[in-house]
């Protein structure tokens, strides 16, 4: 069966969705992605949807569940890259994912989640650069 | 309509034509006048082509203005209501161009030497559903042409109305103006989500000092903006609130659970502090 790759990135773990979604492979990212979390010590977790054209509430409702999942084990998730008809698709579905964070690239998103990072770094004294 | 009908009028038409015609125009002509409208205008060329159109869908033996025997004679019943509209004529007018021809061919009918008071009571009713028929058809069309202007006018207003402004660096602001139903708010969300994209924003301002009135369903499209906005990674300020807005809204139960300035300008300088940016003064040249 069909798996999406998960990128560990330092301590953030990059997610591509390139294909259409269905509901197992969304499933099984889901899944994947919450061991991957735990193995990797993961604290920031993203997810690029540039590719994705089309969303139903499933995949909607996935989204809002990986984020609270990894929130549970400390990891912020942060959807990166939505297009325009899909926000508006979501709107309407009445999915506004309001647990999960947003920007509008990678390179911005890993902003955001490094910018955490630091902070929480330079509580516990280490900051790495 | 029957055939014995249908035949007496074909054969009525076929004959007399000419002097149908000609009654026809005059007749015309004393409506023209009546309507203080100059002679000429094309009409008597148009009387003449409704005339032989009708004559051919007769001969096919057809007998609904709606079927396709008649789609000839509709066609130059839509051309001539469009150029009749062009000239300025009313669409009442134009109705009464067609239901005129109803007195000179009723005329010819009763002076035909064998009209039988019985038959003749039969066609001239026959007749006439069918020419009202053929006004009313005239009505439509022009009707339809004035909806796709309204339509097409429609469009453009809701295509000028929402621009979207480029403030600074990934700072876009979206001036509201007018009433936002779905449909506008339609095109605004997809304005502002592209922008956002094409400009690589961080913040959208929306200023809505252009909207009249905001009740429940305005706030509930604002919010879906605002929504929008925010899954495609950018941040959302409302602005712009007038003083009595605000206190209807407040009325009302609204809240918008983003953050809310009064001016456009105080928007702009969240939205500079959130980038990172300051306004400082000249120095004064010494």
């Amino acid at each position: 069966m069909d798996r999406i790759p998960i990128l560990k990135l330092g301590y953030a773990l990059l997610v591509t969705i390139q294909v259409d979604m269905h509901d197992r492979l969304a499933l099984a990212l889901e899944e994947d992605l919450t061991a991957k979390i735990v193995s990797a010590g993961a604290r920031g977790v993203l997810i690029d949807i540039s590719g994705l054209e089309i969303v139903d509430s499933f995949i909607g409702r996935m989204l809002d569940n990986i984020a609270a999942v990894s929130r549970m084990l400390d990891a912020d998730t942060v959807v990166v890259g939505m297009r325009p008809a899909v926000a508006i698709t979501l709107v309407e579905l009445g999915l506004s994912l309001t647990g999960v964070k947003t920007a509008l690239n990678v390179e911005r998103g890993m902003q955001l989640i490094h910018g955490r990072l630091i902070g929480v770094e330079a509580d516990d004294g280490d900051v790495d650069d | 309509m029957n055939d014995l009908s249908l035949l007496t009028l074909r054969t009525l038409l076929d004959r007399q034509e000419g002097s149908i015609l000609a009654d026809w125009l005059h007749s015309l002509e004393r409506l023209e006048s009546l309507a203080g409208r100059s002679g000429g205008g094309g009409l008597d060329g148009q009387a003449r082509r409704f005339l032989a159109s009708l004559k051919r869908a007769l001969t096919t033996g057809a007998t609904d203005p709606r079927g396709p025997g008649f789609a000839d004679l509709r066609d130059v019943l839509a051309e001539i209501s469009s150029s009749q509209a062009q000239q300025g004529f009313s669409p009442g007018e134009t109705a009464t161009f067609v239901f005129s021809v109803k007195q000179p061919i009723l005329l010819g009918l009763s002076a035909a030497p064998d009209a039988d008071p019985g038959r003749l009571a039969d066609v001239s009713w026959e007749l006439s559903q069918l020419i009202d028929q053929l006004g009313i058809f005239t009505f439509e069309v022009f009707q339809k042409t004035r909806e796709d202007i309204i339509l097409r006018q429609q469009r453009e207003i809701a295509d000028l109305s929402t621009p979207v402004v480029k403030l600074w660096d990934q700072v876009l602001a979206l001036p509201l103006i007018g009433t936002l139903d779905s449909e506008r708010t339609q095109v605004v969300m997809e304005n502002l989500l592209q922008s956002i994209v094409d400009e690589g924003a961080d913040i959208a301002i929306i200023d809505i000092t252009g909207v009249p009135t905001v009740d429940t369903l305005v706030a509930q499209h604002l919010l879906k903006t605002v929504a929008a906005a925010r899954l495609m990674g950018a941040d959302c300020i409302v602005s712009g609130i007038r003083p009595h807005i605000a206190q209807t809204m407040v009325h009302l139960g609204v809240e918008l659970n983003v953050i809310s300035k009064a001016s456009l300008a105080d928007a702009f300088a969240v939205a500079l502090a959130r980038t990172g940016k300051v306004v400082v003064a000249q120095k004064a040249k010494a």
